[in-house]
């Protein structure tokens, strides 16, 4: 059954994925994205990361793609797009380079559940007793705030500089 | 300043008290103020003389001349005030029963890795003659210099370059080690230059500067070769661990020992002027007369000697070097007494005579009589000094009647001189002392330092070399007499016979004022007197020696003692004792005699002979041939070095600049930049400002990691 | 699982890496960018799944930073919009010497 849902959400993930490449109007390209991103968080759910899985269908699939919405409308070009695919040579290198990306993944990490990466280590059994022991918020807020509190705390600021920075630059009359 | 000294020298006989040096620090730092003072000056008046011809102001005639009566307190103030310090610390040196030397030390001045040298000046007997050299002698030179270079425009920069060179000079003689004496060394060389080139818009002069600097930059190569080897050797470069370890470490005769030696005297002729190096000299001459007469006769000349006798224990423990020092000294002297003969400038017959007398003072250290090159180079100091002297006042009096009469003939050219005598009674009369002095007359200085100096000589023979050195002897005697016969020669076209300066000119020749005949009087009475510091002890029994009525014989032998003892022992240890005997037999008061009575001879022979010359001025003069021409051109050592030494240098030169330089170097510089330029313009087509091109060249770059990750 | 997982992660990644390379809108490389840094943060959280929960905890560390950089590189388009009046990549060549 999960193997199942798995798969029907990694279809619906790599299809979003085409359409938001493949899409001409940047509207269309967008609801892929939105379609590709909830899919993840459903892969995510299955990996038992639920409290992720929130978060991406909040944050990203939520507010971060509207904000790329509110941008092209914004910029205004929902209908006056034009067709900004490169062609000739240049398409073909890029096609060679991202097949040859994907050959080199597929051939190292495909179909090998006998490799040692995988098996060394406690595997999901201690994930689900610490799951069904704590919640799935507790799980991720254990070392969110002990060990990672620094970089969680540099965060705060990241997103502070984001947002003045955002501001500074897209304010009218720099 | 402790007085205790003093009054130990006024007490006779008091007990010998421990040496404590009296403000040591202060003989060499005294000078280096006066350099500052002067150098100050000197350059405030530059700056106004070059203000005042900006505005169309002509420079020399305007400027004011307050400052120079500073400079004439400051400048020979200094020295004389060294002096006075000087004189202190011999007078408690005179009464300390010193073995060894003192040296105070400054400070650190380097430490690195195994070498550590520290600022410090040694201060013994042998530094102590020479202090008392540097300073005296040159207390005389400065005051004389007040009067000669009085209407200088460049006063005040002439008494800080001597005042600079005299700092220098001391620090040459006290360092306690090679590198402080290698500053003097150098400081001193430079000092030269500078004072030679003095009237450097005179491009001759300049030139003269140049190449005096240049050749002694040869010698300096040896010394600093020398050091290194030194270094090697002992792993200090202090001269009392050097001169102590010297025995223990080095083979007698070993190949270490005569490499450091034989160096080391390249060093030395190169700064006192011998073959192969000596031809800067007489072109030093270019620079002012008292300049002559402190740094290229009294003091800076005999450093090479100085050194020789400091380095003695070397020396002595290298026979071959000794006998190359011998050697090539005496074929010096011959060398420029043969030239002096036929030179008409009187600086150049004397400059070619202290050539001559420093290669005395090297056969004396070459045959281990070191203390005698020391007293020859004391007494030759007083002699030669006031020699150079005398010239400058009667240059000083023909550059003012030339003047006087706009003429353009040579001052220097002394055919251009004759029957001077009248118009200037002391300097002739002074002048005779040191050319009788000079020519080895009893009882004048010069008759005891070289008399002893070929003593020795012939006493070598008896050791080691016999052939060799009795050969030296012979030619030694034979330059001792044509010393007479050139030294006469100058006094005699200079201010007897009749007067060649012309008639109008006659009449402005003047005695020299009082400021410069008085170091005349002082130094003609040191060349007399100077030569009974040591007299020895087998002429003080004769009558040449007043029968033993002196009180003290050897006096300068005892006195150095200390510093020549460990070098002489080895010489004896090794050659053994010399036999007391010429090699033709006879002692030492026989070959005095003969010696002195054949000079004397030779000076009334050649004043008789040299009185009937007719002698012509420079103007009509006819070029001279045969062998006189040979002489008068010097040999064509000039001319043989430039063919052979300075043309292939420059050509050398030229072809590094033209080829290695011009085509090699900067090719490889230029073609690197243009390699790098055209590689830039190739690789900044890739950067074609496309965001989609660098992406794509970043994700190729991402996938060869990855490749290289997996694979 | 972790295998398809990851497969699905290396699908996505290379259609965003294909897509950055082959679109000249700005926005759209930008949904792009977006796209790799989800296959990355699937193949985090599958691996946290058999390794830990720091993979997750990453994976939130990565959505914030694209959450600033979505808002400064929007901010950027806005402002080139403003000059340019386009957010076609191919006229922004001013990044040369």
């Amino acid at each position: 059954m999960e193997l199942i849902l798995f798969y029907v959400f990694a279809v619906t993930v790599v299809g979003g994925g085409i359409g938001v490449v493949a899409s001409r109007n940047p509207v269309a390209s967008l609801m892929f994205m939105v379609v590709s991103l909830a899919s993840v968080a459903g892969i995510y759910v299955l990996l038992e990361a639920h409290f992720l899985a929130a978060i991406q269908v909040m944050v990203y699939a939520g507010a971060i793609m509207v904000l790329f919405l509110f941008v092209i409308m914004l910029l205004n070009l929902g209908h006056d797009y034009r067709d900004d695919l490169v062609r000739g040579l240049y398409a073909v290198c890029a096609f060679v380079v991202s097949g040859a990306i994907c050959g080199i993944l597929a051939t190292r990490f495909g179909g090998t559940e006998t490799s040692p990466l995988y098996e060394s280590f406690p595997g999901a059994a201690a994930m689900d007793l610490e799951l069904a022991e704590r919640g799935a918020v507790s799980l991720i807020a254990r070392p969110l705030f002990q060990e990672y509190v620094v970089p969680f705390e540099i965060t705060g600021i990241l997103l502070l500089v984001a947002v003045v920075g955002a501001v500074a630059l897209a304010k009218k009359r720099v | 300043m402790t007085l205790a000294p003093l009054s130990g020298l006024l007490q006779e006989g008091a007990q010998p008290a421990a040496y404590e040096p009296v403000l040591p620090g202060l003989i060499v730092l005294l000078p280096l103020l006066g350099f500052l003072f002067n150098g100050v000056l000197a350059m405030r008046v530059g700056a106004r003389a070059a203000a005042a011809v900006r505005a169309g102001d002509d420079g020399p005639e305007h400027q004011d001349d307050g400052h120079k009566r500073w400079v004439t307190l400051v400048g020979p103030g200094v020295v004389g005030l060294s002096f006075v310090v000087v004189l202190l610390n011999f007078a408690g040196m005179f009464h300390a029963d010193l073995h060894d030397p003192v040296v105070v030390s400054y400070w650190s001045w380097m430490v690195t890795g195994a070498l550590e040298v520290d600022a410090a000046l040694q201060l013994d007997q042998l530094s102590m003659i020479m202090m008392l050299v540097v300073t005296g002698v040159g207390f005389l030179i400065h005051v004389f210099s007040v009067g000669y270079m009085h209407d200088d425009p460049g006063y005040a920069r002439y008494f800080s370059y001597l005042n600079l060179f005299v700092f220098f000079m001391l620090v040459l003689v006290l360092g306690a080690s090679f590198p402080v004496m290698f500053v003097g060394w150098e400081g001193v060389g430079l000092c030269s230059y500078l004072l030679i080139g003095f009237w450097f818009r005179d491009r001759e002069k300049a030139d003269a500067g140049k190449k005096a600097f240049i050749v002694n930059r040869i010698g300096d190569f040896g010394f600093l070769v020398a050091m290194f080897l030194v270094f090697t050797a002992f792993g200090t470069l202090a001269f009392p661990e050097v001169f102590a370890d010297a025995p223990a470490l080095l083979e007698y005769g070993g190949v270490t020992v005569t490499a450091i030696t034989l160096f080391l005297f390249l060093g030395a002729a190169g700064k006192s002027a011998q073959i192969p190096l000596y031809v800067w000299l007489p072109d030093a001459m270019a620079g002012p007369t008292p300049v002559s007469a402190l740094i290229h006769a009294a003091t800076m000349v005999t450093a090479g000697v100085y050194m020789v006798a400091r380095t003695s224990v070397l020396f002595a423990l290298a026979p071959v070097s000794s006998a190359v020092v011998a050697a090539v000294g005496v074929l010096t002297a011959l060398l420029a007494a043969t030239i002096a003969l036929a030179q008409y400038d009187i600086k150049k017959v004397l400059a070619y005579s202290t050539i001559s007398q420093l290669g005395y003072m090297f056969l004396a250290v070459g045959v281990g009589a070191y203390y005698v090159g020391i007293f020859h180079l004391m007494t030759h100091a007083f002699f030669k000094a006031l020699l150079f002297l005398g010239s400058g006042a009667v240059i000083h009096a023909m550059h003012h009647a030339l003047h006087g009469t706009h003429s353009d003939a040579d001052p220097q050219d002394m055919r251009n001189m004759g029957g001077l005598r009248t118009s200037m009674p002391v300097t002739w009369i002074t002048m005779w002392i040191a050319t009788l002095a000079i020519a080895g007359i009893w009882p004048l200085a010069g008759f005891f330092s070289k008399d002893e100096i070929i003593w020795y000589a012939g006493l070598a023979a008896s050791s080691s070399y016999p052939a060799l050195f009795t050969v030296l002897w012979v030619l030694a005697l034979a330059t001792a007499l044509l010393t007479a016969i050139y030294m006469t020669r100058l006094m005699v076209m200079t201010f007897h016979g009749a007067n060649r300066t012309g008639r109008e000119e006659a009449r402005h020749l003047h005695e020299a004022p009082r400021v410069m005949t008085i170091p005349l009087i002082l130094l003609a009475i040191l060349s007399v007197v100077g030569g009974w510091v040591n007299v020895p002890e087998e002429v003080a029994a004769s009558v040449l020696g007043l029968a033993g009525a002196l009180p003290t014989s050897e006096w300068l032998h005892h006195w150095l003692e200390p510093i020549t003892a460990s070098a002489t022992e080895i010489r004896y240890e090794h050659l053994g004792e010399p036999a007391h005997a010429a090699p033709f037999g006879g002692g030492e008061v026989l070959w005095a005699g003969l010696s002195t009575l054949a000079a004397l001879a030779l000076v009334l022979f050649t004043a008789r002979a040299a009185a009937r010359w007719k002698v012509v001025p420079a103007a009509e003069a006819a070029v001279p041939t045969g062998l006189k021409s040979l002489l008068f051109n010097k040999w064509y050592v000039d001319e043989f070095y430039d063919r052979f030494v300075v043309q292939p240098v420059l050509a050398a030169s030229r072809f590094s600049w033209r080829v290695i330089d011009a085509v090699l170097i900067d090719g490889a510089v230029n073609g690197l930049g243009l390699v790098t330029r055209a590689g830039g313009a190739f690789v900044s087509l890739f950067q074609t400002g496309q965001v989609n091109t660098y992406a794509l060249v970043l994700t190729l770059g991402v996938l060869a990691i990855l490749g290289f990750v997996v694979f | 699982m972790l295998t398809e997982a990851l497969t699905t992660s290396a699908l996505l990644f290379v259609i965003g890496t294909f897509g950055v390379l082959v679109r000249r809108n700005a926005i759209i490389m930008f949904l792009c960018i977006e796209l790799q840094l989800n296959a990355v943060n699937l193949a985090l959280v599958a691996f946290s799944r058999y390794v830990g929960v720091e993979g997750q905890v990453f994976v939130f560390f990565v959505m914030t930073v694209a959450a600033a950089e979505a808002a400064v590189g929007l901010a950027i388009i806005i402002s080139i919009f403003r000059h340019y009046r386009t957010v076609n990549v191919d006229n922004f060549n001013l990044l040369k010497w």
